[in-house]
């Protein structure tokens, strides 16, 4: 066989790969949260819920990269989860009422699908569980992950993982939380903690902390594909509109964040003709929307400046004193040394150099462990003509930072 | 005058399972209470599940935050407590937050 056609073949084979995985990601994004829901509604047991929805997702996983993805594969795994949590709970006699409540449950109608699955986003997002257990709560319950690939993510091992997860469900079960929609003034502040759950995901999967890639899509994707699930779902709620809109106007530049060699291209430097102009144009519809429900936030602001950039036609040519007005306004809002240092990027283009560096010099205690402190240091001594200096800084920089797209591009500019 | 007597350290009924010391430990807090219930100077007192199921309301410049898990600090000392019947966590919470007395820690407590 000549070596075009092995190539060809390995080429179609991985395709093909892709190609189921990226479907039963797509099946279980869309079927878990649904399944987890119905079965917490019918069994009242949180724990034994995602238990059963787990084992019938992993069966899923076993069966059907080589029997194909059934034609109805919510169904399938319905049926699934209904034999094992019967299965389950037939050992325990407190459950006899649940077991003829599950038997019967196959012919029940569909349940109110949207109320199910907000009730299971706003118990794995309660405040009453710390957020990395929030997190990885969602990623299981709702997205339909493994822990395995939680635990890749999150750049933990997997017994750490099963071991966080097993102790939220079982705080849930043991201290009562609610499985229900807040309601009142307690809404508001719960819809913060389910978008900054999101948020926290679409950083990791967009932007990966850890040595492996360099971008996970499926964590990023995922993240977006359940802030577009909120919003159909709590439609008048402004900053959820703002997150989605923030998360697409980033995804929107993927193409250009990486070149051939997987090394990380700045802002400054990306090709703008490969961004999404349709995901722009739809991000930006998005925080038209937002702002018209007249409730400013964070997510918004950051989606606008997000969207300053991705309609400037170069970065010489970017609207900074907007971008600055819109960095003031956030600060007002959150006031954190991250938004600082990246203000103090737009700074020395509205105003100097010298300027922006002395606002960075400012955060030294706060982010002296951050490597884009350093990194953004270096720029700024660069740009003032401080080489000796820069390279210290960036030095620093390169050995806090792990994401490998990231140190390709720092150890270039050391050369 | 009333006291409250907070007992310091949680034993769960999987470790007295593994350790028979621990469970005739158990045991004899179990007749501890009985006694002292009988000649009527417990009024009130519950085992409390483990901290690992406790949630903290601390109060930052006014505006309540919950925290996953017990008080840290140690120099903190439990004032007293109130055992309420509420329907879940978030309506004990509410009474938490409505607390004017300085940080709550919110405890579950053992159904026997």
């Amino acid at each position: 066989m000549s070596k075009s056609g092995l190539s060809w073949i390995i080429e179609v084979l991985t395709e093909t790969r892709t190609a189921t995985e990226a479907a039963l990601a797509a099946v279980f994004r869309e079927e878990a949260a649904k399944l987890t829901g119905a079965m917490v509604r019918i069994i009242g047991n949180f724990d034994v819920a995602e238990e059963v929805v787990q084992d019938s997702l992993l069966a899923a996983l076993e069966k059907w990269p080589d029997q194909g993805i059934p034609d109805k594969p919510g169904a399938w795994l319905m049926t699934t989860a209904r034999r094992r949590a019967i299965d389950l709970l037939r050992r325990d006699q407190r459950y006899a009422e649940k077991v003829a409540l599950l038997e019967r449950s196959a012919v029940t109608p569909d349940p109110p699908e949207a109320d199910d699955r907000l009730r299971l986003i706003f118990t794995c997002c309660h405040p009453a569980l710390a957020q990395e257990a929030q997190v990885a709560l969602t990623l299981r319950a709702v997205a339909g992950f493994t822990t395995q690939e939680i635990a890749a993510a999150f750049l933990v091992s997997e017994p750490t993982m099963a071991q966080r997860i097993v102790r939220a469900k079982r705080k849930i079960v043991e201290a009562n939380i609610p499985y229900r929609m807040p309601q009142g003034p307690e809404l508001v502040p719960r819809v913060d903690a389910v978008l900054a759950v999101l948020y926290l995901m679409f950083n990791e999967g967009y932007l990966s902390r850890g040595p492996g890639a360099a971008m996970r899509r499926d964590l990023a994707e995922d993240a977006l594909w359940l802030a577009s699930l909120l919003t159909r779902l709590l439609p008048e709620q402004a900053e959820v509109l703002g997150l989605l809109a923030l998360m697409k106007l980033h995804l929107a530049r993927s193409r250009a964040r990486f070149d051939a060699a997987g090394e990380m291209v700045l802002l400054p430097d990306q090709d703008r003709n490969l961004w999404d102009g349709a995901e722009i144009a739809d991000g930006v519809r998005l925080l038209h929307g937002a702002a018209a429900l007249n409730a400013p936030g964070p997510y918004q602001l950051q989606g606008a400046i997000a969207a300053v950039h991705s309609e400037a036609p170069s970065w010489d040519k970017t609207d900074w004193a907007q971008i600055v007005v819109l960095y003031d306004t956030l600060l007002r809002l959150t006031d954190t040394p991250v938004i600082r240092l990246n203000r103090a990027v737009a700074l020395s283009r509205l105003a100097s150099p010298e300027v922006a560096l002395g606002e960075v010099n400012d955060l030294a205690i706060s982010l002296g462990g951050y490597y884009l402190f350093h990194a953004t240091r270096a720029e700024l001594l660069d740009e003032l003509g401080e080489g000796g200096l820069a390279r210290e800084a960036r030095l620093t920089a390169l050995e806090l930072c792990q994401n490998p797209a990231e140190r390709a591009l720092l150890e270039r500019k050391l050369r | 005058m009333k006291y409250v007597l907070l007992f310091a350290g949680n034993m769960s009924a999987e470790d007295r399972a593994r350790d028979p010391e621990l469970a005739a430990q158990y045991e004899r807090t179990s007749k501890w209470f009985a006694e002292h219930m009988q000649s009527g100077k417990i009024v009130g007192g519950e085992e409390l599940k483990g901290p690992e199921t406790a949630t903290t309301v601390r109060f930052h410049g006014g505006k309540p935050m919950l925290i996953d898990g017990p008080f840290i600090e140690a120099k903190e000392i439990i004032g007293g407590f109130a055992l309420v019947d509420v329907a879940d966590l978030d309506e004990a919470l509410e009474m938490a937050k409505s607390w004017p007395g300085g940080n709550v820690e919110v405890r579950p407590v053992v159904d026997h």
